[in-house]
């Protein structure tokens, strides 16, 4: 093929056709045949993607139009896909990874009836578009697009099972959290068209937004980069926005592997990542991200430690490692950020599948409380979780050792409270992970006698995405070596150079030397270690089943957050719409405009009354006129 | 010549529909007659590019130099294209709904269009209130006849509000002709000598008018009622169709002719607005009947159109045109969903139904779309126009207030989120109860309408472009009149 | 004679006229009060015509105001044919209500 760049556009419409086939057809396709379509689709667009990338690795990059999607006065919003070393990357991310977790579902969600199982592939599958468009949109506003399309498969799909109605609440707060997101993003939109007149993010005249900074403010750069950023705490669950993620686990569980964990809660780092410039020129912004990156992190570890829901705890884990990422974003470590969204995409993923597996066994059984010993019955998916669990808690050499070191070294670099702190995080991961693990596979096992007698191991198509997710775990890690361990053999870094490359220029990138390097490296691995080892030491003999008291409460309980958003924002709304709606509508302006016509009622009523009806008082009243009439003709007229 | 077609084949055929004696026949015979506007009007629009044919100029009333003069411009196509789609669809959706002396309802149904069609196209002021009353009469009698139990006090309440609010701009008409010439022609309207304190208050008495209509805060509460009360036939022609006139009125009739004052009291006006949406977005969550949750949603969008006019910018008048047109599919695709959801439980309180999804899935389908549309999901049609109102409103070079009523009024895109997702989830989701166990599924015709709609939101929402191309014209002569006048 | 002592007389007429229909119920006599303003009003037409024309400085002093005579005579005429019509109305009246009060006939109030 001549220009694989043509075919960008069949990366999103092959999930596309996909959905309408199974969404329209919902009725009278097999089951089979919807799991054909359903990966079939997600696989094609894959391969294409691995083409798209391999392409693009040999420098072919490149934008695509298609149509004018908006066009009025000199405002040019053009349909265009753009193909750079970001999108190849995330294209190959979401497309890989969502066919491994389309492929899980398979067998997951066999039990559904065929019309359900056929509308759950179709959600899956129009996420796989929402967020292609996402990602491959040559503007902000194909961007938006994309990024409310996954809001609302997310919606979908948190609710799937609509009949329970907590599951549709926490389907709702999902999608208005994310709305509220959404309006600073699309304020951020409005703001460039206001300042540049233009919303693609580069164009062959220059003209691009990324080509135009200079001629913004600091002012201007800061609110923009302010307010996409609230975007991403929406989508990618940050302080303040975060609460909805950990209730989204509401959903099927490869749907919290694909949407809440690996795919589109990263959409806030692809974001940034891809107006890392104007980042860099904010240093205000930059500072924003990284504490609110960081103080996500750190609350939400917290939390994750009193967890007894093994979705909750992975919930929690992964607010938490997008704290990191952002922490990474803050400090100008954008490969770093980037590398750590691609390792905790596999790691992440295969922690929620493997987590899928044994909620799987063990009949819909949530509660790390009533598992325990698992690891006997369920060997594949026991090996598989320990090895996600190590490389989120950053043991060399797997994967997440080397994202997290990367953005961890640069936080040192930029400010070391930023490595205390991280590292403080970094250790309770590891300590809560572990927690969790040995809850669930070692020890013995807690649940019900018939749980027991059906423990079983997992199929095959959902065995097979553990797998090799659990292989790109543990290895991933090794295309972003640092300099420091092995010069020249950070082929990611390289390989995304040139998207960052005018932040490369703006930015006063602090090296540190080697030794210090050293240092930071070997204490958070040996805190991991030793948070590791109590962790197991403790939790395999005696698991924590009571309930938390004190502290631990308050973490167990999240800190009351939910509660304290309930006191100041929804019952205040309730109260203020009753109120309006008793007291304002009804009672002031309807009342008002009721008023006037009573009042027109009231007068006539009154005037009524001097229609007697007695002919001597109409006489009386002619006679008085016509004397009014004389003296006003006779005396008052001049 | 297709102008006077327009406003005579309703006209006529709603006239003859009167003599018609069995219900089906009735039925039928306003269909077709709706059907032949429609096919006039798609070929106005699409296939005849000679501007004599799409413009009458007949000889009225010389004495008092108004003539009836009718012009199909890019805003008339938009709105009469939505006028002759709108008719079709709700006669089709409506199908198996019975009405007492049906002849006579559909008489008014057509006869309403007429007055619709005639005061989207007149280009005398005259000639525009004539049909403006024209089409008020019929909805009076329409809600009057077929309305809920309240219907007399709430069509009394209606039309001496939207009657008095006429008046207002009857006398403003008259001020106006008598300063331009005493003509009525658009174009001496256009050019009238008015001093700003006279366009001042001038402006007061056109825009209440069109406020009322339109509404705005504090001018709605009769439309919540109205449409609670009317029959949802009624109710689907006055909020997809009949809104749509005061918006008219205020960019055809207000906005070009009093443009100093219009540029004054922008940020007065644009302020009601943005209260308005928030307003009513609160109220809206707080509704249980469906009517009124969709009234209210209703005086929300329609807010956020009405301040994207005021703030005098290019986007956002033409996001205006296309929201016009948008804003009356989906909310005729809402009603067309809560007549069904009446029809078949004979209640439109919320906290009565659920779990419909269980059991009407098609249905459940068509209404996820047609409300995604209303909160303006991107690749619907609404995400094209709010889009561009927002961003009208935010780069706004007249208006100093532009990114603050943009944020404002940004949260109610957040607040819309939140009651219309409250709608489905308490309506279509959750558990059946007594009244909806032994719910059914929508029958075909309805499906066809509702798919229809969905289809229009889509194609509308993806390529927008012919669409706005065909109301560029008309955005761009009189955002020059707004603009040229101005002080500055 | 002086056109004073007509206009006195008139106006005095007119009054008792003005005052009796205020003040009695009694249609017929209500009736009759009329009858004496219209006279009243008769009189002074009378009076001011025959004195206009004098004091223009007519020739035939008996001949001169004749037509303003004459118009009281169509007056009269006109006024028979309306106490007829108008004593016909208290007829009916009487047949119906059996009195002719007329502040039994309040009915308009309603």
């Amino acid at each position: 093929m001549k220009n694989i760049l043509q075919l960008v556009w069949m990366v999103p419409v092959l999930p596309l056709i996909g959905f309408l086939i199974n969404g329209l057809f919902r009725k009278q396709l097999s089951k089979p045949l919807v799991s054909l379509v359903g990966c079939l689709s997600v696989l094609s667009s894959f391969v294409i993607s691995v083409l798209i990338f391999l392409d693009v690795k040999n420098g072919h990059t490149g934008v695509v139009n298609y149509f004018d999607f908006i066009s009025v006065g000199k405002l040019h919003i053009p349909f265009a896909f753009q193909a750079d070393q970001l999108s190849a990357l995330w294209l190959l991310v979401v497309t890989g990874v969502g066919f491994l977790i389309h492929l899980y579902s398979t067998a997951y969600m066999k039990d559904e009836e065929p019309q359900h199982y056929a509308r759950y592939f179709a959600y899956l599958n129009l996420f796989v578009f929402s967020m292609l468009l996402l990602i491959l949109g040559a503007n902000f506003v194909i961007m938006f697009i994309g990024w409310e399309g996954v809001g609302l498969c997310s919606y979908l799909l948190i609710g799937f099972w609509f009949k329970n109605n907590e599951y549709g609440n926490a389907a709702k707060k999902a999608f208005i959290m994310n709305r509220i997101g959404d309006l600073g993003f699309l304020l951020a939109i409005f703001w460039m068209v206001l300042k540049l007149g233009t919303v693609t993010y580069h164009t062959g005249d220059n003209t691009g937004v990324f080509d135009l900074v200079s001629k913004l403010s600091t002012f201007d750069i800061t609110g923009i980069t302010l307010l996409l950023f609230v975007g991403a705490t929406g989508k990618s669950a940050q302080i303040p926005l975060y609460t909805w993620l950990p209730d989204a686990m509401a959903g099927p569980t490869p749907v919290s592997a694909l949407i809440h964990a690996a795919t589109m809660v990263t959409a806030g780092i692809y974001m940034i990542a891809r107006s890392n410039i104007l980042y860099t020129l904010a240093p205000v912004t930059q500072t924003v991200v990284a504490v609110i990156g960081l103080a996500t992190a750190l609350l939400a570890a917290t939390i994750a430690l009193k967890q007894n829901d093994i979705k909750k705890v992975l919930a929690y884990s992964t607010v938490s490692q997008l704290g990191y990422m952002f922490l990474g974003l803050g400090v100008g470590a954008y490969t770093g950020a980037v590398f750590h969204v691609m390792t905790h995409a596999f790691f992440k993923a295969l922690l929620f599948l493997g987590a899928g597996s044994v909620i799987h066994a063990m009949h819909h059984e949530q509660d790390i409380r009533n598992m325990g010993g698992l690891k006997k019955k369920l060997p594949i998916t026991h090996l598989t979780f320990l090895i996600g669990c190590i490389a989120i808690a950053g043991i060399p050499p797997f994967s997440g050792f080397f994202s997290k070191d990367e953005i961890l070294a640069a936080a040192y670099a930029n400010n070391p409270i930023y490595w205390y702190l991280g590292v403080a995080g970094a250790l309770m991961t590891a300590f809560y992970m572990f927690r969790l693990y040995a809850t669930t596979f070692l020890g013995q096992f807690r649940g019900t006698e018939e749980q027991k007698h059906h423990l079983h191991e997992s199929p095959l198509s959902m065995t097979f995405p553990l797998i090799v997710l659990a292989i790109l775990a543990a290895l991933a890690g090794f295309v972003g070596v640092p300099e420091v361990l092995m010069p020249n053999s950070h082929a990611l870094g390289e390989f995304l150079a040139p998207i960052f490359a005018d932040s490369a220029k703006h930015a006063h990138a602090h090296h540190l030397d080697h030794s210090t390097e050293y240092v930071l490296m070997a204490v958070s691995v040996i805190g991991a270690a030793i948070a590791i080892i109590y962790a197991i030491f403790r939790f395999t003999r005696k698991p924590d089943l009571q309930e938390a008291t004190g502290f631990g409460k308050v973490l167990a309980d999240k800190w009351y957050v939910d509660e304290f958003y309930n006191g100041i924002i929804v019952r205040p709304l309730n109260w203020l719409g009753k109120f309006l709606n008793t007291y304002i509508e009804k009672g002031l302006i309807d009342w008002v405009v009721n008023g006037v016509g009573r009042s027109v009622n009231y007068l006539s009523r009154q005037v009524r009354l001097v229609q007697s009806g007695q002919v001597g008082s109409y006489v009386l009243l002619m006679v008085l006129s016509i004397l009014v009439f004389f003296v006003i003709q006779f005396f008052l007229k001049k | 010549m297709i102008p006077v077609l327009l406003i005579v084949i309703p006209l006529l055929s709603g006239l003859a529909t009167f003599l018609i004696k069995q219900e089906k026949g009735a039925k039928t015979w306003s269909l077709l007659a709706s059907l032949i506007t429609l096919v006039v009007s798609v070929i106005g629009i699409t296939m005849v590019k000679d501007k004599a044919a799409l413009s009458a100029n007949l000889e009225w009333l010389p004495m008092l130099g108004s003539s009836f003069s009718v012009t199909l411009d890019g805003m008339g196509q938009i709105l009469c294209l939505l006028t002759a789609v709108a008719f079709p669809m709700i006669f089709l959706a409506t199908w198996n709904a019975s009405y007492k002396n049906a002849k006579s309802f559909y008489a008014l149904m057509l006869l309403g269009q007429a007055g619709l069609m005639g005061a989207f196209l007149a280009h005398d002021a005259l000639l525009f209130y004539f049909f403006w009353e024209l089409a008020l009469i019929p909805a009076y009698f329409l809600c009057s006849q077929w309305g809920g139990e309240r219907r007399i006090a709430v069509t009394m309440k209606f039309f001496i509000y939207t009657f008095v609010g006429s008046l207002f701009m009857l006398i403003g008409i008259i001020y106006v002709y008598f300063h331009a010439g005493q003509n009525f022609s658009i174009e001496s309207f256009y050019s009238a000598a008015l001093s700003p304190k006279e366009q001042n208050w001038l402006f007061w008495l056109f825009f209440v008018a069109f406020a009322i209509k339109m509404p705005i805060f504090p001018l709605h509460t009769w439309q919540p009622d109205t449409y609670e009360q009317s029959p949802t036939a009624v109710t689907m022609v006055l909020s997809g169709v009949m809104v749509k006139m005061g918006l008219l009125g205020v960019i055809r009739w207000l906005a070009p002719v009093l443009p100093m004052a219009t540029w004054q009291n922008g940020d007065t006006v644009g302020l009601l607005c943005v209260i308005g949406m928030i307003y009513a977005s609160i109220l809206a969550i707080q509704q249980d009947d469906l009517k009124r949750l969709i009234a209210y949603s209703s005086i929300a969008h329609v807010g956020l159109m009405c301040l994207a006019i005021f703030v005098t910018s290019e986007k956002g008048m033409q996001g205006v045109m296309i929201q016009m047109f948008n804003h009356g599919i989906n909310v005729i695709g809402l009603w067309i969903v809560v007549e069904l959801i009446e029809r078949q439980f004979g209640t439109r309180k919320i906290s009565e139904l659920g779990g419909l999804a269980q059991k009407a899935p098609a249905l459940a389908i068509l209404l996820v779309v047609v409300s995604l549309a209303n909160v303006a999901l991107p690749l619907t049609n609404a995400f094209i126009g709010e889009f561009l109102l927002f961003t009208g409103v935010f780069t706004s070079t007249v208006s100093k207030m532009g990114p603050v009523f943009t944020a404002v009024a940004g949260l109610s895109i957040i607040l819309s989120a939140v009651y219309t997702l409250n709608m489905i989830q308490r309506v279509f989701f959750g558990n059946t109860n007594q009244l909806t166990a032994s719910a059914h599924d929508i029958r075909s015709n309805e499906k066809i309408v509702l798919g229809i709609l969905v289809v229009a939101i889509l194609v509308v929402g993806v390529y927008p472009k012919p669409f706005l191309e065909l109301t560029q014209g008309t955005v761009e002569a009189i955002m020059s009149k707004m603009i040229t006048k101005h002080p500055i | 004679m002086k056109i004073e002592y007509y206009i006195v007389l008139s106006l005095a007429l007119f009054c008792i006229g003005i005052a009796g229909v205020l003040t009695r119920r009694n249609a017929i006599i209500i009736f009759m009060c009329i009858e004496l303003m219209l006279n009243a009003v008769n009189l002074l037409l009378v009076a001011f015509s025959k004195m206009h024309h004098v004091a223009e400085g007519a020739k035939n002093v008996a001949m001169a105001g004749i037509d303003g005579q004459l118009f009281v005579f169509f007056i009269m005429v006109v006024a028979a044919a309306e106490v007829s019509v108008g004593l016909a109305i208290i007829v009916m009246m009487y047949r119906n209500t059996h009195s002719v009060d007329v502040n039994f006939l309040n009915r308009l109030k309603h």
